[in-house]
């Protein structure tokens, strides 16, 4: 039996139904070893489903063989392929790295629900990229974002709680705005579906109805996305939440509402709305333009590791929209292949602080000095990451900044603004990693407080370790091989701009 | 009528999102949520409400009637079930604040830490 066309469905329905199973598995390990298994599993689907893709092929999946505009229609192309090799990479390698982590943060008996609802949440963020409609992403949406709640809730520092119930209000206000939007769409057009919606609001007289839609929808998900000044929740929740959980979650769960942003609005609004596509770019550009400044500009004053790289991500997010707010081919291929990098820079990252998390309970740069010395291997992967995440040439990060700023000359306005502001934030980014760099390496452990920090080597656990080695390198092969995320980028971009006309 | 619907709507996501900005009681701020949400529940019923129309179950022999839009109402359900989780989610993280804070008000749990 060939499975291949059914793989679109499996992506979502293993995850999601190994998620109860795994609650089952008591004996220790266990739940570790499922779990593991099943996301590598789907990991494997992604990049089956990617290979089709690469070849030109397009997914499309009739839930229960109801035909698309009225069954549920899942689909997979080029968009939906790069940000499922992010999700599924980030739950598989983080889940990999997870046993060593996990032991040491959560009880034993919590641990199955632990990883249950890592599944869940998997399973959520998997079902928003492949669903084709718009009401399974706000169900899917939703599903990810309780299981999201959980998991970062469920660490052992008490301060996770009030972040996460910030967290749970914002995120349920930008689900529900986005709810509220699909709504208005569905009463205008009578449907749900993506691509069926597409060609039925050319039909509709009466736009107002829309604009509001197009309002509430890209509000609710720049709030879910963390868009600067709507990211409040987001460097706490990153900062409190368990080591491999930020792992996860930094990596792709953001970029995932970024992705329902950019697709709703470049497939259904754009089309539909005479000028809409200026007023989302002169909406967005400054935003992402202040959030790229000021993001940086706090990360640089940042005193404690895992919320500088929290404000971070707040500032690279900036750099997606801003691609995607030059609405030209060469600007949303350069934020599509910054979903990819940055994942990579950041997952990277975040991986080599749960590996320093190992040892040092206190993650404050004040207490992590001479890190270096007691934890090489660890501090040298953090600092491979870091040049990703700045964009130093040979590393990931370089390609999807290099191509940003190509997209950025090409504008036709404030082209040399758009630069200098990309390049003054990479400026940031270095002082901000150099002094994650220093504190490693160039600054002695005199400090007797921190017991741990006393000569010998300690490095993290193998396997932990290993998956950090394994992303680090990937910086950089991707940095001398950047084909496969440039190629699937301009074909997103395609998809995302072939009904414009 | 129909209007009164939106009307109501409008009003009760007011309400709603004033609560959970303004209170500084978590427990406050859930109901603000909830209000906030059952507004939109709102709206998706007002909008499936057509003009004369009756529940949407053909019965052979009966003559051909209006029937009213059973699709948002299903939505709905599962908005609704979503709603649940959240706020049930949500009530769950403020007993573990409460257990390890002693308190539900937002700005003392802030001069806790």
């Amino acid at each position: 039996m060939d499975l291949t066309p059914h793989l679109p469905a499996l992506q979502v329905v293993v995850p999601m139904l190994a998620a109860p199973l795994i609650v089952l598995l008591k004996p220790r390990g266990l739940a570790w070893a499922g779990a593991t298994a099943v996301a590598m599993l789907s990991f494997c689907i992604a990049i089956a489903m990617t290979i089709d893709v690469l070849h030109g092929r397009i997914f499309t999946y009739q839930m229960g063989g109801w035909a698309a505009p009225y069954g549920i229609e899942l689909s997979v192309d080029a968009f939906s392929a790069v940000l499922l090799l992010v999700v599924t990479g980030a739950g598989a390698l983080g889940m990999l790295a997870a046993h060593a982590s996990v032991d040491k943060q959560i009880e034993l008996e919590r641990q199955p629900l632990f990883y249950s609802a890592w599944l869940l949440a998997l399973a959520g963020l998997i079902g928003i990229v492949v669903a084709a409609d718009a009401f399974n992403i706000f169900v899917f949406m939703e599903i990810s974002s309780l299981a999201s709640y959980v998991l970062i809730a469920g660490g052992p520092d008490r301060r996770a709680l009030p972040s996460v119930f910030k967290y749970l209000i914002m995120g349920t206000i930008g689900a529900t705005f986005y709810l509220i939007g699909v709504g208005l769409v569905y009463m205008m057009t009578g449907t749900l579906n993506l691509a069926d919606m597409e060609v039925r609001i050319q039909e509709v007289t009466d736009l107002n109805p829309v604009l509001v839609a197009a309002g509430f929808i890209t509000i609710g998900l720049a709030l879910k996305a963390a868009v600067f000044p709507l990211h409040v929740w987001l460097p706490n929740a990153y900062t409190h939440a368990p080591h491999m959980v930020t792992v996860f979650l930094a990596a792709c769960g953001t970029k995932v509402a970024i992705y329902v942003l950019i697709r709703f609005d470049f497939l259904v609004f754009q089309t539909a709305l005479p000028g809409h596509s200026t007023q989302f770019a002169s909406f967005l550009m400054p935003l992402a333009i202040l959030g790229i400044v000021v993001a940086s500009a706090v990360a640089v004053f940042e005193g404690h590791l895992k919320r500088l790289l929290g404000t971070s991500s707040v500032a690279q997010i900036g750099y997606i929209v801003l691609g995607a707010s030059f609405l030209s081919a060469a600007g949303l291929s350069a934020s599509v292949t910054h979903i990819f990098n940055h994942a990579l820079a950041k997952g990277g990252l975040f991986l080599a602080v749960a590996c320093l998390a190992c040892h040092y309970r206190d993650l404050r740069l004040s207490q992590l000095r001479g890190a270096a010395k007691t934890m090489p291997w660890t501090a040298a992967a953090l600092v491979i990451c870091g040049l990703s995440l700045i964009g130093v040439p040979g590393t990931a990060g370089f390609i999807s900044k290099w191509l940003l700023i190509n997209a950025a000359m090409a504008q036709d306005n404030y082209s040399v603004l758009l630069v200098a502001v990309i390049l003054l934030s990479s400026l940031m980014a270095v002082v901000y990693v150099w002094r994650i760099v220093e504190t490693l390496y160039f600054t002695s452990s005199d400090n007797l407080a921190t017991a741990d920090s006393t000569a010998s080597v300690r490095e993290a656990p193998l396997p932990l370790l290993l998956v950090t080695w394994l992303v680090a390198l990937a910086n950089i092969g991707f940095g001398f091989f950047p084909q496969l995320p440039i190629s699937l980028s301009n074909g997103a971009a395609g998809v995302l701009l072939g009904q414009l006309p | 009528m129909e209007l009164l619907g939106y009307f109501v709507f409008a009003v009760l996501l007011m309400i709603g999102l004033y609560a959970v900005i303004s209170k500084v009681n978590l427990v406050k701020k859930l109901i603000g949520l909830s209000i906030f949400q059952s507004a939109v529940f709102l709206m998706y019923i007002t909008m499936d409400k057509v003009e004369g129309g009756t529940a949407p179950i053909i019965v052979k022999g009966m003559p051909e009637q209006i029937y009213s839009n059973p699709l948002p109402q299903v939505l709905i359900l599962t908005a609704i079930v979503v709603g649940v989780s959240t706020l049930s989610l949500g009530l769950a993280i403020v007993v573990r604040i409460n257990e390890s804070y002693g308190t539900i008000e937002e700005d003392e749990i802030l001069d806790a830490d």
